[in-house]
């Protein structure tokens, strides 16, 4: 069992002819996903290696009976390619672009809750179930598969940290979701802790979030009456001074929201597992579920 | 991006939201002209991108054409402290004379993007003038909120519910709404994050003026708004950071001792806490990217050795895409083109990372190998307390 992404999903790469398009497409098939077309409108008929290009989503989605996309179409273009999947009807769009107009984002946001589609993203490392399918650009190697852990992450290095000890303890994930560190973004943290909830084979998740915006907090709220499975977390820029974007654009406090003291006040008051301490991560998990 | 208030002032007027009439001054000598120009009493305004001026002594009200002068004198050149800049303050290279309003009513207004629920929210209050975070505390009621999904812009309802929580008389009302349109349209089309008038203010004669304006672009939009980029004023700017940028790198000038180079800005975070844990502060955020070349590695060693503050170096690599033994390399060749007079303690973990191990301590450079973070955190600890 996984979230969102497992051995059915079948992958169109929207961008495939790009350099990154390319280099992680072949990454994700040599992991064992169904890659199944791509798109690059002007490309139609050609191939990248063995995959066939198509010139629309319409047409590539009407030919392969692909259910998900992953997004590596340049920013100015990327959120016409989110809306151009979503219109597709494509279940799954994992959206990997940085820097996406935060103008454009709220406009998808918008639409895309007219629609059934899902949207990872954007400016994130993707989705894995390790040992089913691999969508994004996160290094294979350190995962491991089988669970028990869930994991789910504004952040990409930070994440792939996390899983690393979570697999040196010999923990294995069910399934890893970044969800961006974008200030609007498609799934939240409540939509995978949801999930997460539900599938049989997830026993606990570590969820791993930075300063900025409310997530967390609403987050740590929904586990507090929802969620059934212990929660590890861990929040990001401790020091990060206030009023400066660190590195994601929804990174940051301003006017004294946001920041990580709050976030890790409203975790514990949940009764969420905070480890304050990054090298630890790994044996707090071993103490939470040994 | 943040933008002076006389350029603010300049795209309001664009869009025919109503504003001082104004002149910039770059010297002292200048405000003899804008005395001119705009009459007695006007306003002295220091223009920096840090908020709070007016306590800081960055404002000034002059009625006689001398005190004018001795406004521009004082406040030109000087280093302007308020709490967004910190102790070190900012230094002021010009200042905007305005003419003189009078004042009825102050009122605050502003707009943003509002991150939870994907709106442009309009936020108002009858509390004008004063810190609207204060307000929010205090008394979250004074606060109106109106979210506008950009899907569908701005409508007459916003428009109402915004001048009815403000409780306006229809003639300023008529004003109100006018300009709330406008702002709307310079927002969205200006690829804003945030627009604020504080105070908006209502004259004797019942018009509605922006006498303070501050937007902030969103960078990620900037490729599409060339003429708000040209605005861009790099006097306000640190020069690291703007060096940094050249590279594609995001460097962040911080007050510690122990500087950091991280792939990823969660991980960099993350890292700059473990500094700060292990009983040091963090001399920068810098975050190299999820690609990052030896070429990124080497100019972001130079940056973080230009901080004369740096008493030791923190590496922490995870490397996915970017292969250890790589970056290792990087390392290497940074550390021999540079010559390094402080202790770098490096962490690497992911691909390749036994090779790029091996090349490290093969290098015949003092560099300190950290297995873990743990052990990383360890060896910061002991270079910040010898």
């Amino acid at each position: 069992m996984a979230i969102f992404a497992d051995s059915s999903t079948r992958l169109i790469v929207q961008g495939i002819t790009g350099q990154e398009g390319q280099f992680h497409t072949r990454q994700c098939i040599a992991y064992g996903t169904s890659v199944v077309a791509g798109v690059t409108p002007g490309k139609g008929g050609q191939k990248m290696d063995e995959v066939r290009v198509f010139n629309s989503v319409h047409e590539a989605r009407q030919t392969t009976e692909a259910n998900t996309s992953m997004i590596f179409v340049p920013p100015p273009f990327a959120a016409e390619a989110i809306l151009e999947a979503a219109d597709a009807g494509i279940e799954l769009i994992v959206c990997i672009t940085e820097g996406i107009p935060v103008m454009d984002m709220l406009r998808v946001k918008n639409y895309l809750a007219t629609t059934s589609s899902r949207l990872i993203g954007p400016n994130c490392p993707g989705i894995i179930t390790p040992g089913a399918c691999k969508i994004g650009i996160m290094p294979a190697s350190i995962h491991q598969e089988g669970g028990p852990f869930g994991v789910v992450s504004r952040s990409g290095t930070l994440t792939y940290e996390v899983v690393h000890q979570l697999s040196q303890e010999g923990f294995g994930q069910t399934t890893c979701v970044g969800i961006g560190g974008d200030p609007v973004n498609g799934t939240g943290f409540i939509d995978c802790l949801e999930a997460f909830e539900a599938d049989d084979d997830t026993k606990a998740v570590v969820m791993v979030g930075e300063i900025g915006g409310s997530a967390e907090e609403e987050a740590a709220d929904w586990i507090r009456t929802h969620m059934s499975k212990p929660v590890v977390g861990f929040i990001a820029g401790l020091t990060a001074p206030p009023g400066r974007r660190m590195g994601h654009a929804g990174a940051i406090v301003s006017g004294g929201s946001g920041t990580a003291a709050a976030k890790i006040e409203a975790m514990e008051a949940a009764d969420i597992y905070v480890c304050r301490d990054l090298g630890s991560l790994g044996r707090l998990c071993k103490e939470v579920y040994g | 991006m943040k933008i002076h208030e006389y350029q603010a002032k300049e795209l309001f007027r664009a869009y025919d939201i109503p504003v001082p009439a104004g002149v910039l001054c770059e010297t002292p000598e200048a405000i003899d002209q804008a005395v001119e120009q705009l009459g007695l009493p006007l306003a002295v305004k220091a223009q920096v991108h840090a908020g709070g001026r007016g306590k800081g002594g960055g404002v000034r009200v002059a009625k006689t054409p001398e005190e004018a002068k001795e406004a521009a004198e004082a406040i030109i050149g000087m280093q302007l402290v308020t709490l967004q800049t910190g102790a070190q303050g900012t230094t002021v290279h010009k200042v905007l004379a305005e003419e003189g309003v009078s004042i009825k009513n102050e009122l605050y207004l502003s707009l943003i993007v509002n991150r939870d629920d994907a709106t442009v929210t309009i936020m108002a209050s009858q509390d004008g003038g004063m810190d609207i975070e204060e307000v929010a505390a205090a008394t979250p009621e004074r606060i109106i909120k109106v979210g506008i999904s950009p899907l569908l812009g701005i409508q007459g309802y916003h428009v109402r519910q915004v001048c009815l929580g403000l409780e306006l008389e229809p003639a300023v009302a008529k004003k109100c709404g006018a300009m709330l349109r406008n702002l709307y349209r310079l927002f969205t089309s200006g690829d804003a994050s945030l627009l604020e008038i504080n105070p908006l203010i209502i004259t004797k004669d019942d018009d509605l003026i922006a006498l303070d304006a501050k937007i902030d672009i969103d960078s990620n939009a900037l490729y599409r708004q060339k003429k708000i980029s040209a605005m861009r004023d790099p006097l306000e700017e640190d020069p690291n950071e703007l060096e940094a940028a050249k590279y594609d790198l995001n460097y962040i000038k911080l007050d510690g001792t122990i500087g950091n180079m991280v792939n990823g800005a969660g991980l960099a975070m993350a890292t700059m806490d473990i500094i700060k844990q292990a009983g040091a502060e963090p001399a920068n955020f810098l975050d190299v990217g999820g690609g990052a070349t030896a070429e990124k590695v080497e100019n972001g060693f130079r940056i973080i050795l230009s901080d004369p503050n740096v008493k030791g170096i923190l590496i922490n690599i995870f490397g996915g895409i970017l292969r250890c033994d790589i970056l290792a390399q990087g390392v290497v060749q940074a550390a021999q083109s540079l010559g390094l007079e402080v202790p770098v303690v490096v962490r690497m973990e992911g691909t390749n990372v036994e090779e790029g191990r091996r090349i490290l301590s093969e290098s015949g450079l003092d560099l300190i190998n950290a297995v873990t973070l743990s052990d990383a955190a360890a060896k910061v600890a002991a270079i910040a307390t010898n």
